[in-house]
């Protein structure tokens, strides 16, 4: 998956410099940094760039690519399947979201207690986070297999992944089912760093059970849920390897979401050129969705949950 | 009220162990069983006679040798990033000039790349480097990727020594890479061990820079493998739940040996 997190202020990210400037003090110099800026310069923020100018060129995968101007980007916006691909792209981000956030602050919420069995129970919540996506798909493409699968026999569940409502079904369970408990280790952290003075207060109000829940712990897990979130939608949306794995954007086009679009376009169709346009939109997209929860949620802020204590 | 029980909350707990257990257990179970065995039986059935039949079976089909493979990835990504990554996250606390404020907003802002949407530069670069179909490909943008987060986990644990540590060195007459080597790794040994186990575990795990930067069998990761294995075993169910089973076995190992690591780094994501 991809790793999100709100990026900070800058500003507060970092200090500002010691104002007791000894000379004599041992500072490291810019060779510490250089392997880590090259390297990330080379592999990660150099491809942003280059994905850019390649949407503009013919470039079949082999030899050198050609410039043609506009040419992909007029064609992308013609393709009638783009809207398509799209809607479903959008439909599973939000059905991701929509299951895994309610549930993984539930669980996370209930794995912070001091139940008795808590260490034991939360060690197998997590057993998911081991396997490899590749794993996770593979088995439950066989687990849904009408034929050998645990639904077989069993008939609206027995081809779950041969309609396209039950596919979506499937990835969002199977999706669910790998990331709920990454969301949940998030939650579990979160919940454990509530002051138990505010618990202690509500109680000396008469407030049960609920109102607690909904009025301290919510509200005191808001950062949480906007960097669980950020991390959910903006790896929703270019999200590959469990669709490809499990329906490979089937049946017909009913999973065939934008990364799925840029892949076979490019290394099974061999338009890489035109597949960069995919991609590029992926980064414009994936970058405005952070920007705007950043700005929206008024994270950018940083307003501490702590004020007033 | 901390003490009464949460019926609701312990209901939903019970439930989410069934999801998760269910298919592990279905996993497990059928990966022992023969091919007509495990069809007779519901999926929920105790195996009745166990079997090594699948093990051998995708043990032939050069398991061995995409693990190694796999190993190779992990030891050297985990190496590699560790080398790279805390030498940048000591000069990105301790230096003063702006190129290591600036590096460090870099890295912020590179949290948020999509790694899935550079697939098609990275194909050209370690094209044009000459090393497409080597591990070497694999490895180095699954560093690349790595690097944010395990910096940022890294600074934010360097931020907690103390200045008076490094002037004592200082005061002993210690170069900034005596500092490193004897202050700054020590001291966040505990950062170290989460970042280099959470790399280790996306390592191991990754598919889509396999997927895209090699080719041949001789280079194949496991997570690749078992795609071909779905092929291979289209109709052996218990042999794919076995190579299933195997690739995630050496995790299921760190994650008993190393849990607290793996989850320290694992939750470092989220929580800076």
């Amino acid at each position: 998956m991809v790793v999100i997190t709100e990026a900070p202020a800058p500003a507060r990210a970092v200090p500002p410099p010691v104002p007791r400037r000894s000379k004599r003090v041992s500072r490291p110099n810019a060779l510490y940094l250089l392997p880590a800026v090259l390297f990330f310069g080379l592999f990660a923020a150099f491809p942003l760039v280059l994905v850019v100018y390649l949407s503009f060129t013919d470039w079949s995968g082999v030899g050198t690519p050609g410039f043609i101007g506009a040419e992909n980007w007029i064609r992308l916006f013609r393709q009638d399947a783009l809207w398509e691909i799209t809607s479903v792209t959008l439909l599973l981000t939000a059905l991701f979201w929509a299951t895994q956030t309610p549930l993984s602050i539930l669980l996370g919420v209930w794995a912070a207690g001091k139940q008795r069995n808590r260490a034991v129970l939360s060690a197998l919540f997590f057993l998911p986070l081991l396997l490899s996506t590749a794993a996770i798909a593979l088995l439950f493409n066989r687990l849904f297999d009408p034929y050998v699968g645990i639904g077989r026999g069993l008939e609206p569940f027995r081809n779950i992944l041969g309609t396209a409502s039950g596919a979506i079904t499937a990835i969002v369970i199977v999706v669910g089912w790998q990331f709920i408990p990454f969301h949940t280790l998030l939650y579990q952290a979160a919940a454990r760093n509530i002051p138990n003075v505010l618990y202690d207060a509500a109680t000396v109000d008469g407030a049960g059970r609920w109102h607690a829940f909904w009025y301290i712990t919510l509200p005191q897990l808001k950062n949480t849920i906007i960097t669980s979130s950020t991390i959910s939608i903006v790896g929703s949306l270019t999200y590959f390897e469990t669709i490809f794995l499990m329906t490979n954007g089937g049946p017909g086009t009913a999973t065939r979401t934008l990364p799925l679009e840029m892949y076979f376009r490019s290394f099974r169709a061999y338009e890489f050129g035109y597949a960069s346009t995919i991609a590029s939109v992926l980064v414009i997209v994936a970058t405005a969705v952070s920007l705007i929860i950043v700005r929206f949620s008024g994270f950018g802020k940083m307003d501490s949950t702590l004020e007033g204590l | 009220m901390k003490t009464r029980p949460n019926y609701i909350a312990g209901a939903l707990a019970t439930v989410w162990l069934v999801i998760v257990g269910v298919p592990i257990y279905v996993m497990v179970s059928w990966s022992v069983q023969t091919r007509d065995s495990f069809l007779d039986n519901g999926p929920l059935a105790l195996p009745g006679a166990i079997t090594f039949e699948n093990f051998v079976d995708v043990m032939d089909s050069g398991f061995m040798r995409y693990m190694l493979n796999t190993a190779i990835v992990t030891a050297a990504s985990v190496a590699l990033t560790l080398v790279i990554a805390v030498p940048a996250a000591y000069a990105i606390v301790r230096s003063l000039t702006w190129f290591s404020g600036a590096t460090f907003r870099v890295f912020l802002a590179g949290l948020a790349i999509p790694a899935q949407a550079t697939i098609i530069p990275l194909y050209l670069i370690i094209n044009r480097m000459q090393l497409y179909d080597s591990l070497t490909a694999v490895i180095l943008p699954t560093v690349a990727f790595g690097l944010p987060l395990v910096i940022l986990v890294l600074v934010g644990s360097l931020r907690d020594v103390s200045n008076e540590l490094y002037d004592a060195m200082t005061v002993d007459g210690a170069g900034p890479f005596r500092i490193m080597w004897q202050l700054v790794i020590p001291m966040s040994k505990g950062a170290i061990a989460a970042v280099g186990t959470y790399t280790a575990l996306g390592a191991w795990n990754q598919f889509l820079f396999p997927l895209i930067l090699t080719q041949d069998p001789s280079m194949r990761v496991l997570t690749l493998s078992l795609t071909s294995f779905k092929q291979e075993f289209q109709i052996n169910v218990p042999g794919m739940m076995m190579a299933v089973m195997l690739t995630a076995l050496p995790v299921f190992v760190l994650y008993l040996v190393a849990r607290r690591w793996l989850i320290a780094g694992l939750a470092g994501m989220g929580s800076k």
